[in-house]
């Protein structure tokens, strides 16, 4: 299936300052992508670029084949956008916003998407009534509200509570179902790990790693932690001698294994435990994360 | 309702809920217009030949030049624009519909004042209500388009007073809103006709009182008309999207250009 984003090649700069180097990403129907970076990596620039709001110095960009820069018009009923430093005016009510908005979309407003956002209640409240949990609900309401095949979310979870989180998490999950290419930027790895499908991992304005958080994680050093509590905390005192282990270090009342071969030691830890007459309380073995494959990549360098 | 007439619906409604646009659209101009009404009559008795007219240039004066430009440019400031312009609203509708939404609220006001100036503070009513109304209309519009031009030639809010005092205060002291243009020294006269407001209380007293004038009525009304087409075409055209993306198709000081119609006025007037 064709990509619905492009982006081939951008390349942006700001005076002597490249925020986007040589980028290149697809998303396709029903796929999240996530763009990942620290601040200034270059996310926010190419997304602006990718909406309309910036003018790339290079590059082959298209939303469904649209050019962003020379056919803005079209554009807009093809990309629906959350925008981080987006607003609006103050006195605007929440009916008014969805009823303006439509209006210049064309379509009719949707009252459901607002009530599924927990807005249902807020329809007279002015924007500079609600809190920034609730502007970002707004926010992502207005962009898809029109129904557009493609949708782009800066931060979009920034600043809300766990259950509209959550409640926000389910919405996309739903937009995917139905065919929409979410491009996601986020500072929120748990997040990128459990949504997107792939992502791309941004540094100094270049991608130095993509691939699904999966082949991600698995890139790296491909450790597994274990982490170990115990009654008599004999292994925060002792060191122990433990098979595939490669750094062992103390946080809190747990001892914590990266292992090479979680398997072997496992077992040579319980066996250990067993033998100093020390009773296990609690026994956590986790694959890596995407954020300690993203710390890696933005401190380290890629591998 | 298509989606111009919501954007009017919605920035009229912003104009009475607006703290501050309520105040430069009605509570400003209004007391300043009882205040008036109570002590220049009093003074001056031949003030009330001029009294309407004086009023709806000040009321348009302070719900435009005074009280357009800041929101454009807080609006500017606080990422609206960038909203606006991904999700499809053309820059012309967000300078022209807030500008409507303006005359709209000017027009009223003056509306109130007229109604009244009559029965309150017995001020002279028009002769010719047809070029009154016209006249009022057009002067109203070229005010706006100069809120519009000042709000998006300005880099911040501080700007937009300083550009909106240079326009308002001199016009309250040499414009011909206080005291007749006839009574003013000749040497000011050149500053008075580079003012907007001198030009509309000219085509308002010449041509709906039958009074004289100091400049011809008929070229300040041509001034005016092209006030309204050069204000806006010029701020559409220096209009930015937002203030950290800029791809400025002009220098801010092309808005100086709205000047040009009030030189040539001066030269034929």
């Amino acid at each position: 299936m064709p990509p619905i984003i492009q982006v081939h090649n951008l390349r942006k700069t700001y005076g002597s300052v490249v925020a986007a180097d040589d980028i290149s990403f697809a998303v396709h129907p029903g796929e999240i992508f996530g763009l990942l970076g620290p601040n200034g990596a270059g996310k926010t620039t190419t997304l602006e670029c990718l909406e309309g709001i910036r003018q790339p110095d290079r590059g082959d960009l298209g939303v469904l084949d649209v050019d962003p820069t020379r056919q803005p018009g079209k554009l807009r009923r093809l990309i629906g956008v959350q925008l981080q430093s987006g607003g609006l005016p103050d006195a605007m009510t929440v009916d008014e916003a969805l009823r303006f908005f439509a209006a210049y979309h064309g379509v009719a407003p949707r009252h459901d998407l607002l009530a599924r956002l927990g807005l249902g209640d807020k329809l007279g409240a002015q924007y500079h009534q609600l809190s920034i949990g609730l502007r970002r609900r707004l926010a992502l309401v207005l962009a898809i509200a029109h129904n557009p095949p493609a949708v782009i979310l800066d931060e979009p979870t920034a600043g809300l509570d766990v259950a509209s989180r959550t409640e926000l998490h389910a919405l996309m999950a739903e937009l995917r179902g139905g065919g929409t290419a979410i491009l996601l930027a986020t500072h929120d790895m748990a997040e990128a790990e459990k949504l997107a499908d792939r992502v791309a991992i941004l540094l100094a304005g270049r991608i130095v790693a993509t691939g699904t958080p999966r082949e991600l994680t698995a890139a790296g050093a491909g450790l597994t932690k274990v982490s170990v509590r115990s009654e008599e905390a004999l292994l925060l005192r002792e060191e122990g001698q433990f098979p595939a282990v490669q750094q062992r270090l103390v946080k809190e009342d747990y001892a914590i294994y990266f292992s090479a071969d979680p398997g072997p030691t496992v077992a040579a830890i319980l066996d250990y435990l067993h033998d100093h007459d020390d009773r296990l309380i609690d026994l956590r073995v986790e694959r890596p994360s995407l954020e300690e494959r993203f710390l890696e990549i933005t401190t380290g360098g890629a591998r | 309702m298509n989606a111009y007439m919501i954007h009017l619906a919605f920035e009229f409604k912003t104009g009475l809920r607006n703290a501050t646009l309520l105040m430069m659209n009605y509570l400003f101009p209004l007391g300043f217009y009882v205040l008036l009404g109570l002590l220049m009559t009093q003074v001056n008795p031949a003030f009330r030949e001029t009294m309407i007219p004086a009023l709806v240039v000040f009321i348009a004066l302070a719900s435009t030049v005074l009280g357009l430009p800041s929101p454009l440019v807080e609006q500017r400031e606080a990422g609206i624009f960038r909203t606006y312009k991904i999700n499809g609203v053309p820059a012309p509708a967000i300078l022209i519909i807030p500008a409507l939404s303006t005359i709209f609220h000017a027009v009223l006001a003056s509306g109130i004042m007229l109604a009244t100036a009559r029965p309150l503070f017995g001020a002279s009513l028009p002769v010719n209500w047809g070029a009154f109304v016209l006249v009022s209309l057009l002067s109203i519009a070229a005010f706006g388009a100069l809120g519009a031009l000042i709000g998006v030639a300005s880099a911040n809010s501080r700007a937009t007073v300083l550009w909106s005092q240079l326009i308002f205060l001199p016009s309250m002291l040499i414009g011909g809103l206080m005291l007749p243009l006839s009574l003013i020294p000749k040497t000011m006269l050149p500053f008075s006709a580079l003012l907007p407001p001198a030009h509309a209380m000219q085509a308002l007293v010449g041509l709906a009182y039958g009074q004289e004038t100091v400049l011809n009525p008929a070229v300040s009304v041509g001034v005016l008309l092209a006030t309204v087409l050069l204000g806006f075409g010029l701020a559409i055209y220096l209009f930015d999207w937002d203030r950290v993306n800029r791809a400025r198709r002009g220098h801010p000081l092309m808005a100086l250009l709205v000047l040009a119609p009030y030189v040539v006025g001066m030269i034929l007037g």
